[in-house]
């Protein structure tokens, strides 16, 4: 399919995309899934470039292992493997290095250059073969000279790996951003002048893949944002040669608060939701409400789970400061909602968010604890130890309840709690 | 069994535990913001603030060391999953 029609990309040719620059990658038309996690209604592609400078050439990433053989052909077109003088890896997901020790093999000569938290992955993805490898570390400012030009290395870490990093190259304009700007499209026509319409692909592809991590994102693009920028080529979905800048400008506004002024300064914000069989865990979940909303700084919003679908909660959550889960224990276990609320807060940053549980339960509770430990697992932190009331609340356990609420929000805004020291047996 | 003292800064409290004890073992148990990933001195997720008390923790293994140093930790920073307490120390999340 990919060769036909209107397709600049031909069998065993690479595509030239500026003076010395090619697009030596492969299209994966056929491709309906990508991680598991990503549908891909048209494929992706694996974008590699190869950079010709008079000292010799750079390649920018490869492609995944069953397209080496594109790959390999279209790099065969431009030069012979003992003129490449640098492998860059700005991202080692097996998507991008597939094709890396074969590669390795035929240009031996070729230093490997990668970021800080690269190593152990290439390491790892090498295996044995990793022993006499030659690579270079590199940071944001350090540059490689391959005569005439000269790539710049960016450390935009997080992206959506520990070990992601950009390259640009200064003389043509040039950011190899890795992921970055990137969508899972497939199309022949490559350039985004040309290629149709990817706007959806460009914009599900940020709310999978770097959604979760925003703050690496705007820390990327302060870095990105003072670069003169005629060309972004990312390693999936179309290069972006027209007005690049745009999709720069486009990431800060999906990476920027979408309630952002909704709350006060300072004021913090705390979701509770809930499921309830017999209106107890509800009871509980308006009393809990009620108490944390009894200190000055803390907004409380509360939802029955049953009458809300999951997506609008997940961008809820994510803007929130703390999340409350109330639910009965049905059969030894916290309720589905429960469950599907919290399998779909992948794509969510919740570091470092308060978390707590509560529910009503008639033989033996488990939910609570459950939920609490999922919380931890999704790295929240969960200071207080969650609150389980048997059957139908009294007047005592919703004081209790009252009085929960107003310990988290309290702890929320940072008051000070008095001092405590336990010992470790009691913990 | 000899006794340390570790206090978690963010929310500020005092845990009497015995020496050799892992921050990994109390900082989860007591809410602590520590996060952890791997659990087992290779993620670098667990890195942690150590406010005072630097020398009260066991000395870095060779394998921490490498975390460490690939995860760009700073100075006084230490793997939670790791670090033993030996002494009076206070750490805080990063």
């Amino acid at each position: 399919m990919q060769y036909k029609g209107n397709s600049i990309v031909k069998e065993g040719k690479a595509v030239q995309l500026d003076d010395g620059v090619y697009w030596v990658g492969a299209l994966d038309p056929d491709l309906r899934s990508f991680d598991i996690i990503l549908n891909t209604a048209n494929g992706t592609s694996y974008n590699s470039y190869l950079i010709e400078g008079s000292e010799g050439y750079a390649l920018i990433d490869t492609v995944k292992a069953e397209f080496a053989d594109d790959f390999f052909a279209r790099l065969e077109s431009v030069t012979d493997y003992s003129k490449i003088k640098a492998i860059v890896l700005n991202h080692l997901e097996p998507d991008h290095t597939g094709a890396l020790p074969e590669l390795l093999k035929r240009a031996p000569q070729a230093r490997v250059y990668i970021s800080q938290r690269a190593q152990s992955m290439l390491k790892a993805l090498l295996k044995d073969s990793s022993e006499n490898l030659e690579f270079q570390v590199v940071n944001t400012g350090e540059q490689i000279s391959l005569g005439d030009c000269t790539l710049t290395f960016l450390s935009t870490p997080f992206l959506h790996w520990p070990d992601t990093q950009c390259t640009y190259l200064e003389e043509r304009e040039i950011l190899f951003s890795g992921d970055v700007f990137g969508c899972h499209f497939c199309d022949g026509r490559l350039f985004n002048d040309k290629v149709g319409d990817f706007r959806f692909s460009f914009d599900y592809y940020y709310a999978h893949i770097m959604r979760p991590f925003k703050k690496w994102v705007l820390e990327a693009l302060d870095l990105i944002d003072p670069l003169d920028l005629r060309i972004i080529a990312p390693t999936h979905g179309p290069i972006l040669r027209d007005r690049p800048r745009r999709y720069v400008n486009h990431y800060r506004e999906l990476a920027s608060n979408s309630l952002s002024g909704e709350l006060g300064t300072n004021e913090k914000s705390m979701i509770v939701f809930y499921m309830s069989s017999y209106g107890n865990t509800a009871r509980m979940a308006e009393a809990i409400s009620v108490g944390a909303g009894s200190i000055s700084g803390v907004r409380v919003s509360m939802f029955d789970l049953q009458g809300g679908e999951t997506e609008p909660f997940v961008d809820l959550i994510e803007e929130a400061d703390a999340l409350i889960l109330g639910s009965p224990t049905i059969n030894g276990d916290a309720v589905k909602p429960i469950w599907d609320l919290l399998s779909s807060l992948i794509v969510v940053d919740l570091k470092g968010k308060v978390g707590a549980a509560f529910g009503s339960f008639g033989w033996s509770g488990e939910a609570v604890r459950m939920i609490e430990d999922r919380l931890r697992g999704l790295k929240l932190r969960v200071p207080q130890q969650g609150l389980r009331v048997k059957l139908i609340p009294n007047d005592e356990e919703l004081e209790d309840c009252y009085n929960f609420g107003k310990d988290i929000a309290s702890i929320l805004i940072g008051k000070k709690k008095e001092c405590k020291v336990l010992e470790f047996g009691e913990l | 069994m000899a006794k340390a003292k570790v206090s978690f800064d963010d929310i500020d409290l005092t845990v009497n535990v015995p020496v050799g004890t892992r921050v990994i073992e109390v900082s989860e148990k007591v809410g602590s913001g520590i996060i952890y990933g791997c659990r087992e001195c290779d993620c670098g997720t667990c890195i942690m603030e150590v406010v005072e008390g630097w020398n009260n923790l066991s000395e870095p293994s060779v394998l921490e060391d490498k975390v460490l140093r690939e995860n760009l930790a700073g100075r006084h920073q230490r793997l939670a999953c790791q670090a033993q307490i030996i002494g009076d120390v206070t750490v805080k999340p990063v």
